[in-house]
């Protein structure tokens, strides 16, 4: 199997300096994630699933271990990549879900869709062309598409941006519950596209509440709770 | 303790910015110590700090009004010399006018406030050497269109204008050239929330367009997160910590910057 990732020995944890307090996150995490395969971060709440996630996009800064990231121009350690590297590989190989919308004042939701592909060099109506499949996809009714979503109701937004996160395929996505308060569509039409890119070999890793939504795509559990198992079959999926 | 960054592996291409090493006092006062910067090719670099901590000093730097005691500066463009800081008046002057645009937190700073706005934008084309009115007319026309300006008062001068427009006004000012930089100074500090907001949303506009290079200046966090790739926080003169912008502002290391951003609503 083709590596994306191969976290080493990773810790994080945070300095609070105004009450002198150190607090862990997690400690000594290691595991791959191999082109194609989807892993589930399992824990309690506050074992640092969503605290990994963000780690290894790197809005958190490690305080030790690897991030091995197997980039198109080559083996690059995202614990110690430059800045300018990140937002790069940001820009065109790293993707991340959340469950909310940075909408902008007097910005459609089609070319908030379409953003990601018009940074990545596609021409206007392309880009354009391609954001509405996607919101039809996701069922925003075609009225929306040139309205702008910071007027949405909260469930519509989270559909734009599904669709404008999803829109170009990445090597490596991390997902941090994306399904929730999603309505059932959105969340079908939401696993059929992370099964495409699967199928594309995007490699995924997430954190899910329900896990059940995602249930099929799921190759390899990794538990967060300290002292546990390393990693899991699927097999052993909680549900 | 926090690992040490590596030096850029996949961007290959050269900041177009670099300021090394520069400090400046006044009399007693040391408003920059020692300060280093750089911006990338279309990239925004947002400085945040409070007043007094020597990043509007570092902003007039970057705009030659300033010159430091030490270090330097360069823009990676054709026929620019190497250290910004060691030319002549009338080349700086030269410079600015062609590479670099500037809006100010003051537009009494940037602008003539009685002549036409349309004058007022016509003018930096004017420094340039652009000498056919109707050349003139339409480039500043244009450039206030691009900056949102209201284009049937092309020729009300500042001075009627609410501070929100007069910030167009500089803005077009500012990019009538299509300079390689552009540099913004507390853009949208004392304008009403809701004016602020659409002068921000077209500044990130005019960015993504046309791929320019920012460097911005706010105590602003607000403003700072909305339009910067990247931060660097100052203090008392000197540079505290820099990061991508969500790092700054969800995992800030420095305790001067976790104090700022906790001070935030």
């Amino acid at each position: 199997m083709t590596q994306v990732l191969e976290i080493d020995r990773l810790t994080k944890g945070f300095s609070l300096h105004h009450l002198e307090k150190d607090i862990p996150a997690f400690e000594d995490i290691s595991f791959r994630v191999a082109a194609g395969e989807f892993v589930l971060l399992k824990g309690a709440n506050g074992a640092g699933k969503s605290t990994l996630l963000r780690t290894l996009y790197r809005s958190y800064l490690p305080l030790s271990g690897e991030i091995r990231f197997h980039s198109s121009h080559g083996l690059i350690d995202l614990a110690r990549a430059a800045d300018v590297d990140v937002a790069h590989l940001r820009r065109t190989e790293i993707g991340f879900v959340t469950q909310f919308l940075t909408a902008r004042p007097r910005v459609s939701a089609e070319a908030i869709v379409a953003e990601p592909l018009r940074l990545a060099g596609w021409e206007q109506e392309a880009a354009l062309e391609a954001a509405r499949k996607a919101l039809e996809t996701f069922g925003v009714k075609p009225d929306l598409w040139a309205a702008y979503p910071t007027t949405f109701s909260g469930g519509e937004q989270q559909k734009v941006n599904l669709a404008r996160a999803l829109i170009l395929p990445q090597k490596l996505l991390m997902l941090d519950e994306p399904t929730a308060s999603l309505d059932a569509n959105a969340r079908g039409a939401l696993v059929a596209r992370l099964q495409e890119l699967k199928d594309q070999g995007t490699a995924m890793i997430g954190v899910f509440h329900h896990p059940d939504d995602v249930m099929h795509l799921i190759d390899r559990v990794v538990d967060l709770t300290p002292d546990a198992a390393p990693e899991e079959e699927r097999d052993d999926v909680a549900l | 303790m926090t690992l040490t960054l590596d030096a850029p592996r996949i961007v290959e291409t050269r900041p177009l910015l670099e300021v090394h090493g520069v400090s400046k006092s006044y009399g007693p006062v040391q408003a920059v110590r020692d300060v280093s910067a750089h911006a990338y090719p279309g990239e925004v670099l947002g400085i945040v700090g409070e007043s007094g901590s020597g990043k509007s000093t570092l902003l007039r730097m970057m705009n030659l009004e300033e010159i430091p005691e030490t270090g330097s500066y360069t823009l990676d463009l054709a026929d620019v010399s190497d250290n910004l800081f060691e030319l002549d008046r009338f080349a700086r002057r030269m410079l600015c006018a062609t590479k670099i645009g500037i809006v100010y937190q003051n537009p009494h700073l940037g602008l003539l406030m009685k002549h036409s706005s349309s004058g007022n934008v016509a003018e930096r084309l004017l420094v340039a050497g652009e000498r056919s009115f109707a050349t003139l007319r339409a480039a500043a026309t244009e450039a206030l269109d691009a900056s949102e300006f209201p284009l049937d008062r092309l020729d009300a001068p500042p001075i009627e204008l609410s501070g929100g427009m007069q910030q167009r006004v500089q803005l077009a000012k500012a990019i009538a050239l299509e300079p390689a930089l552009l540099l913004l100074d507390e853009p949208t500090t004392g304008l009403d929330v809701s004016v602020q907001a659409l002068v921000l949303d077209t500044l990130k506009r005019l960015q993504q367009d046309r791929q320019i290079t920012m460097v911005i200046v706010s105590h602003d966090l607000g403003v700072i997160r909305t339009l910067a790739d990247r931060v660097m926080v100052m203090r008392r003169g000197e540079v505290v910590e820099t990061g991508l912008a969500d790092q700054i502002f969800q995992d800030p290391q420095h305790p001067y910057t976790q104090q700022l951003v906790h001070a935030k609503l």
